[in-house]
């Protein structure tokens, strides 16, 4: 249950409160709506790793593409 | 070796197995302490890539394997309660607890609802006012901000109808706890990627000192696996006990700052009880005073669970400390399966026993 999966950030979300700040982020064609608030400096393009609806570290094409991958092959991950 | 033709580094894989023969002289046990990263080692059969002087025992790094049944049985007991919706991660509506599962309690009639995050608990408590949401908050520190952000937030609004029952753990005390223990059976410890990428691993630079054990941060691939092993064997090897990061990809020193802050925010530590264990000191997570208003347990007080024995003759604990290996308990297989669990580690399918009894049936 402590997975962390990486998503694509394609949108930043308005709200009111900056501690609030949400994003819609992509999992391979699937969007979601995913808190920012621990990733202030995640911008629009990049990627996060996202854990429980909550980006926790902003990480490269690289690694995003690695983990992809090798959640296709486990696929079977709860 | 069967999963090597998956790999797609094949050949990188070949090399750090071939990298760790050549390094080991003794024989060395490793533990990893995440349950993601267990299910990954067997998964991709590197305990038959490995050495036979190493051996792989499995920590306590499957945060629904080692909620107490008391906790359990508590969440049942809130959960039956007609006035509330019980919101929980999907992963522990199996567990076996004193008053049955969850997912029991879910087929008599309780309102038990799977939520993927804390903040769909806040959404819920929104949507129903006249009903009492609980979440059940479970994992180690990288679920806890989260859990921390949807309490500060229902303070924040107000919202009264929403209420936490606490179950979040801390790793490093736990791992105080397993290498101080006079039965310790590890010699290096290979620490969790993603409870890092947020904790960073400063805390893990006076424990591998006191207790003379080398840490290395590892990521999830087999190639990070192998890699993390390989570092951990050099350093014992060479009589070295220090803490090395081979996940700076995603882990920097500091962790995540913001998450910590929100965390320390809520949360206070203090002891809680680990299933198979006992209590560890400081080891839990409890909602400070100023929002002890959202504390379940206080909201819904209860009479002591008693502990039935729902896991007679388990070996979780044993197993949980890496002082035995899931097919030494003789109910693995024969009245312990993912399908009738008798333990927690069977019941996760990041639990020890079920890693085992899916990936490696040799035994069964
Ligand atoms: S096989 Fe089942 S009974 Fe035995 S230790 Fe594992 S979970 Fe407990």
């Amino acid at each position: 249950m402590c997975l962390a999966v990486p998503g694509r950030l394609v949108e930043i979300l308005p709200d009111e409160n900056p501690t609030l700040r949400r994003g819609s982020v992509d999992f391979a064609g699937i969007r979601k709506e995913i808190c920012l608030a621990f990733t202030p400096e995640a911008e629009v393009g990049q990627y996060v790793l996202v854990h429980v609806g909550f980006a926790l570290s902003v990480i490269g094409e690289d690694e995003a593409n690695r983990v992809v991958r090798l959640l296709n092959q486990a696929g079977d991950w709860e | 070796m069967k999963f090597v033709d998956e790999y797609r580094d094949a050949h990188g894989v070949a090399e750090l197995s071939g990298e760790i023969r050549a390094l080991v002289t003794r024989p060395w046990k490793l533990m990893e302490i995440c349950g993601g990263q267990t299910h990954n080692l067997l998964r991709y059969g590197i305990p038959e890539l490995l050495p036979p002087e190493i051996s792989l025992i499995h920590g306590p790094g499957c945060p629904v394997c080692v909620t107490a049944p008391e906790l359990i049985g508590k969440a049942v007991e809130i959960a039956r309660r007609p006035e509330v919706i019980f919101a929980s991660f999907g992963d522990m509506l199996r567990v076996p607890g004193p008053l049955g599962s969850l997912l029991a309690a879910k087929a008599e009639g309780a309102d038990v609802r799977i939520v993927y995050s804390p903040l769909d608990a806040v959404n819920l408590a929104h949507r129903h006012p006249r009903r009492e949401v609980v979440f059940f908050g479970v994992g180690f520190e990288t679920t806890a901000p989260a859990t921390a952000m949807a309490v500060w937030q229902a303070e924040r609004e107000g919202l009264a109808n929403f209420s936490l029952l606490a179950a979040h753990v801390l790793v490093p005390p736990a791992l105080e706890a397993i290498l101080g223990s006079p039965r310790r059976a590890v010699d290096g410890i290979l620490a969790a990627g993603h409870v890092c990428a947020v904790m960073g691993f400063g805390e893990y630079e006076g424990l591998a000192a006191r207790h003379r054990t080398p840490i290395v941060v590892t990521g999830f691939e087999p190639i990070d696996l192998l890699e993390g092993i390989r570092l951990l064997v050099a350093q014992l090897e060479q009589g070295r006990a220090e803490v090395e990061n081979s996940y700076s990809r995603a882990v920097h020193r500091d962790g995540n700052l913001e998450a910590q802050r929100m965390l320390h925010e809520v949360f206070t530590a203090g002891p809680r009880e680990w299933r198979g264990i006992g209590s560890i000191s400081d080891s839990g997570l409890h909602l400070r005073a100023r929002y002890q208003e959202f504390d379940a347990e206080r909201r819904f007080p209860l009479p002591a669970v008693a502990h039935a024995p729902t896991d007679l003759g388990c070996l979780a604990g044993e197993i949980l400390q890496g002082i035995r290996k899931p097919r030494e308990c003789p109910l693995f297989g024969q009245g312990c399966t993912p399908d009738a669990p008798i333990g927690a580690p069977m019941v996760s399918s990041e639990g020890a026993c079920a890693a085992y009894f899916r990936y490696d049936r040799r035994s069964v």
